[in-house]
């Protein structure tokens, strides 16, 4: 396909979901990357958990038709992606959290989203390995949990995506890499790679990590800069636990933690280093290991005993304000910016995929104008999301 | 299968050691002191250590290094590696049949904490990963130098894989201990190693990945974890195995050589009744010969390139001893008790067959390895060993240099070669690290240089060469003359270097008076310990490259052969007998070294001897039978006997000088069995860990993807406990097998951990707490 309608630049966490929704609304679609197949960037670092209990409104709009998309895959598709709607349990041992918790409760609530407080016996129900107290004494107060959220592989899930856009006339061609955007008039008229050249009306920019650099390449400009995590997975194990836990107290070294037991029985985990670690080095350090280690085992005793398999690190494209850039480029006409996902790019995929699929048809909804106008690409960044 | 422990072995000592009693599978058993519990359990008589939770196949030990976690068992209900762990007094093991418990622990209950610390760290000028040949060699040499030395082992025991070697070495006797046993050449390298008191060694110690600022994360005594930042880091982790999918490749009782000789040599179980061996190289060739060794019938050897790959000394001393050595074959199917339908169920496993292979099929293959329909043979055994080629442990360079660490790598792990190019190559390392370190130690001595390249060389062609017979060479009937020149005796158009199979000194026979070496020794390899043991200096390789083969000076220089035997005791290849026809000209006395058990040879006896190749000379009285006392070697064990012994037949003088070797009667009948053809075999598998197969893989690259990590994304190959150690070069063999070109193949990110290690490990958890 040299002269698509729609060139999408990133087989990713959102260029695989933005081509699967161009592809089966018809639009004739090209997804370029430089990887040798699709998901090979941060997606496949990333660890799966997909929730729509967002804090601000527009991620909830569009964590919940991503959680629509994944939770439903298997039935709809016949592909399975690990999906287990496992919920998500947040969980806290200090008044600090709690309270956090409960008010964000009320704007998740007043959204319509199916997520409660448990109190500790609740949530020692549906995570019975918790520590009833924290090393440092606070006894476990309960949290919030949300049911409808849940996990799956983004290794399978990605790869479901693209086989289904390909079967909808999408076209991927990889080791590819976009050197050039022609401008012409100050409106895109396509690409060129390290292999040749492609017209398009449109190009989506769903670069990830490099959505920066690709924005250069129209002179514009992309408030995205990554910064790196580090994940592990363990051995499979009988099945323990059930939703994704996160502790957001904070640590030596990290903002959080989190994890999951993926449906095949691995307890894949993570933390959000504090402060970030900038950069794109993806090489795994000394440090993550007995980080992590250390809050896991003080949080749930019982993992002790779980073996470490593999570990890996990862970027996440991160913005001023935490949220996503998704919007038109004031640069160059045609240009569509899908990026910056804070780390979020695969929870927020479909969502982000359907969402660039009407701004191409032009069929962007009234709700659509709401969540573009909070993730403008060159809005002001002023504070920071509260659950990120 | 009825597998046990070894109550004799012409080789090692069986020391007496103490019961350990523990349970397995609910039934009281007996362990030995300080033994894992792989061994216990098949000397137990069990080769089936649980059921793979994806297919219910039955899954054993494979690879007995830790590395593959096809052996993992529960032990007082923790998941453990039954390869490595210890079992301990009173130790509950069970199967572990599908997806392990995380087990509960107390405190969660009660809601006390854990105890966490940090873990130990530790700068030092040199760390070096493995203390086999290379490790020991290097670490020696450093501290020759004064330069201290961290040194780390994931065995309880230094040495490497010699510990599992109990022939003799070739190579250079100066250089390497050539013409030692390796276990007594690795307890020499320990001794050398540990007697430097700038060296610190960690035995027990498993490196775990080698992090991008420069620490190396350790699993310390399988307890704890140790962070290590070398000034310049030594990479002698050795090779692993590689795997070959066949059908029913993973069935318990499918081993690799190293597991084999591990079971064998290491820990006494006999390991097998009956064994088929796939792999004509030296690993294969000597496993087989080890196997012989401790009474286990060799049912045959198959390799399939044309000629075996390993030294034709080796493959002969199996010949001789009626090993089917089939050449251009393959295997092709393990039978066995196949898969467990419902894996979830215990009380249908506690009634599955305890052993897991019981035939093999084999088949001729074509010029390009495919086995070709029609030509198969079955055979009878619980056994299949693996020996198909090693590959490089390189993935800790490999992170040290995308680290910036200063790194160096010596022996397998740097290029595959024998354990004698690994000792030099270690020493060489050191020199090299101690100059990086600022020593005053100057340039690597150029005739070092010389000998590790010496070392490092493949066997050459077996000389004479294939195409003529002995007959067109030394003419019908005729001998060579007695007392005729060198130069008449190698004479054009008489050049006895165009025999296959026999050596120059066999075709031209000894005379018919005095005593003489007689050299069955036709390749070019590296070795020349019978050079040095002649006290009348009467065998000669030229000293600037051994890989020649010996020569006998006596008739050149006139001395005589005194009939020391010296030369027949030290030969690895056991390629040297002695023809003494002082008391009797025409029925000389022939001395051949024999590695079995001294208790199956009596003087009085008849025995069948062949020549070189396994060729049937006739039936030949035993004069006598002596065994060689032990040559002292520090760290080892001295007195008693070293091994060999050393047969004196009378023969007639016409086939004195071809005989090589004997056989002992034996009844062996592996042939003729047929497999059942409704058995269940499970499918060739790729990925062992997650029980991938091969026709997955290849209808995937069919399909057009390209690229290593995506198919790990569909079929998960390679995402298993064992990193893709085992499956990646299989992969990449399939690919070549779909006429792929290497440079459109994307290959699979490797990531840490070496292997998997609890968390707790990585918490700092006080053991034992």
């Amino acid at each position: 396909m040299r002269h698509p309608d729609v060139i999408v630049v990133g087989a990713g966490s959102v260029g695989v979901p933005v081509a699967w929704s161009l592809a089966c609304s018809g639009v004739r679609t090209l997804v370029l990357d430089a990887g040798a197949s699709a998901g090979q960037g941060a997606n496949k670092a990333a660890i799966g958990g997909v929730r729509a209990t967002h804090a601000d409104p527009a991620k909830i709009r569009t964590g919940r038709e991503s959680l629509r998309v994944f939770a439903n895959w298997e039935d709809e598709h016949g592909d399975d992606i690990e999906w287990v709607t496992g919920g998500y349990a947040f969980v806290a041992y200090r008044e600090q959290e709690e309270i956090t918790f409960r008010k964000l409760l009320q704007t998740q609530q007043r959204h319509g989203l199916d997520i409660g407080w448990l109190d500790r016996d609740a949530m020692l129900d549906r995570v019975p390995d918790l520590a009833h107290e924290s090393p440092e004494g606070d006894a476990l107060r309960g949290g919030t949990f949300s049911p409808g959220d849940g996990h799956c592989s983004t290794l399978l899930a990605s790869h479901a995506l693209a086989e289904a856009a390909r079967r909808a006339g999408a076209e991927f061609r990889f080791r590819e890499r976009v050197t050039e955007l022609f401008v012409e008039g100050g409106r895109v008229r396509g690409v060129r790679t390290d292999h040749g050249s492609y017209t398009a009306p449109v190009v989506v920019n769903a670069a990830g990590g490099a959505a920066a650099q690709v924005a250069a390449l129209a002179d514009d400009e992309l408030a995205v800069r990554a910064d790196l995590h580090e994940a592990a997975i363990s051995e499979p194990v009988a099945p323990f636990l059930t939703p994704l836990v996160v502790d957001v107290r904070p640590g030596p070294g990290s903002a959080n933690v989190y994890f999951y037991q993926s449906k095949g029985g691995q307890l894949v985990f993570c933390l959000t280093p504090s402060p970030p670690i900038w950069g794109d080095d993806l090489r795994e350090t000394s440090v993550f290991l007995p980080q992590v280690a250390k809050r896991l085992v003080a949080l749930m005793p019982r993992l002790r005993h779980l073996r470490v398999r593999r570990t890996w690190r990862g970027i996440y494209p991160m913005t001023p304000d935490g949220s996503p850039l998704v919007g038109w480029s004031e640069r160059a006409e045609g240009l569509l910016h899908a990026a910056g996902m804070c780390g979020q790019g695969f929870m927020l995929g479909p969502g982000v995929g359907s969402l660039v699929a009407r701004m191409v048809r032009r069929e962007a909804t009234a709700d659509d104008a709401e969540t573009l106008a909070a993730w403008a690409p060159r809005r002001a960044f002023v504070g920071q999301e509260a659950l990120r | 299968m009825g597998t046990s422990r070894l109550e004799q072995h012409p080789i090692l000592a069986i020391e007496p050691r103490d019961d350990v009693p523990f349970v397995w599978n609910g039934e009281p058993c007996t362990a030995k002191a300080g033994e894992v519990i792989a061994s216990a359990v098949i000397a137990h008589g069990e080769q089936v250590f649980g059921h793979h939770p994806k297919d219910g196949s039955p899954q054993g030990l494979y690879c007995a290094n830790g590395q593959c976690a096809q052996c993992l068992v529960l032990a007082d209900g923790r998941p453990v590696k039954a390869c490595m762990a210890a079992v301990t007094p009173g130790m509950v093991v069970a199967p572990l049949d599908g997806l392990p418990e995380v087990p509960v622990d107390a405190r969660v209950v009660d809601g006390r904490d854990p105890e966490l610390h940090d873990a130990e760290r530790r700068e030092v000028p040199v760390m070096i990963v493995g203390g086999g040949p290379a490790g020991l060699s290097a670490a020696t040499e450093l501290g020759r130098h004064g330069i201290p030395v961290l040194l780390v082992d994931d065995k309880d025991r230094l040495g490497g894989k010699l510990v599992l070697q109990t022939h003799r070495f070739f190579g250079s006797i100066n250089a390497v201990h050539a013409g030692t046993r390796g276990i007594d050449i690795g307890r020499r390298l320990e001794a050398e190693a540990r007697a430097v008191d700038t060296t610190e060694i960690w035995t027990s110690s498993t490196v775990l990945a080698v992090f991008s600022d420069g620490w190396v994360g350790v699993w310390r005594d399988g307890a704890r974890y140790a962070l290590v930042k070398p000034r310049v880091l030594l990479v002698a982790a050795g090779s692993r195995e590689r795997a070959l999918p066949f059908r029913g490749n993973t069935l318990p009782g499918v081993l690799g050589a190293g597991a084999f000789q591990t079971l064998l040599n290491r820990d006494l179980v006999k390991a097998a009744e009956r064994l088929l061996v796939v792999g004509g190289g030296n690993v294969g060739l000597i496993t087989a010969y080890h196997a012989l060794q401790a009474g286990i019938e060799v049912v045959g050897l198959v390799e399939a390139a044309p000629e075996c790959g390993g030294y034709r000394v080796h493959r002969d001393k199996l010949a001789r001893l009626g090993v089917p050595i089939m050449t251009s074959h393959t295997i092709v199917a393990a039978w066995g008790h196949g898969r467990v339908e419902d894996s979830s169920s215990r009380s249908e496993l506690l009634g599955t067959p305890r052993s897991g292979v019981h035939g093999a099929t084999i088949a001729r293959v074509d010029a390009r390895f495919r086995p070709i329909a029609g030509s198969e043979r079955h055979f009878a055994c619980d056994t299949v060993l693996v020996a198909v080629g090693l590959d490089p442990v390189d993935e800790f360079t490999a992170q040290a240099r995308a680290a910036g660490m200063t790194v160096f790598a010596a022996g397998d792990c740097d290029e595959i070669a024998e354990a004698s190019a690994a000792i030099f190559a270690g020493k060489i390392r050191g020199l090299e690290i101690a100059r990086e370190l600022g020593a005053d130690v100057g340039e690597v001595p150029p005739d070092w240089l010389r000998t590790a390249e010496l070392l490092r060389s493949k066997p050459g062609p077996v000389r004479p060469e294939r195409g003529s017979s002995r007959s067109e060479l030394l003419g019908a009937g005729q001998s060579p003359a007695h007392g005729g020149s060198r130069s008449e005796l190698l004479g054009a158009g008489r050049s006895p270097a165009h025999v296959h199979g026999s050596s120059r000194s066999e075709l031209l026979g000894t005379p018919r008076s005095g005593v003489h070496p007689v050299f069955h020794c036709s390749q070019e390899i590296p070795c020349n310990p019978c050079t040095s043991v002649c006290p009348q200096g009467l065998i000669h390789i030229d000293p600037d490259d051994i890989r020649h083969v010996p020569e006998y000076l006596g008739d050149v220089l006139g001395d005589a052969c005194i009939g020391c035997e010296r030369c027949v005791r030290i030969c690895p290849g056991l390629a040297i007998t002695l023809v003494d026809h002082r008391d009797d000209a025409e029925h000389p006395v022939v001395t051949i070294p024999f590695e079995f058990d001294a208790d199956a040879l009596h003087a009085g006896d008849v025995v069948t001897v062949l020549d070189t190749g396994g060729e049937v000379l006739g039936n030949v009285e035993v004069v006598q039978v002596r065994g060689v006392p032990r040559k002292a070697v520090a760290g080892g064990p001295s007195g008693g006997r070293d091994g060999t012994l050393l047969v004196k037949v009378r023969a007639p003088a016409d086939i004195a000088p071809r005989i090589a070797g004997l056989r002992l009667p034996r009844g062996w009948h592996g042939d003729g069995w047929a497999p059942d053809p409704t058995e269940l075999t499970d499918d060739e598998i790729v990925c062992r860990c997650e029980r991938v197969t091969a026709g997955e893989l290849r209808s995937l690259i069919r399909a057009g993807h390209r690229d290593v990590n995506e198919l790990k994304t569909i079929v998960r190959a390679g995402m298993g406990a064992c990193g893709g150690k085992t499956c990646t070069p299989l992969i990449e063999r399939l690919f070549r097998e779909e006429g792929v070109a290497a440079a459109d193949v994307t290959p699979a990110v490797r990531r840490p951990l070496f292997v998997e290690v609890p968390l707790g490990v990585f918490a700092g958890v006080e053991e034992g707490a």
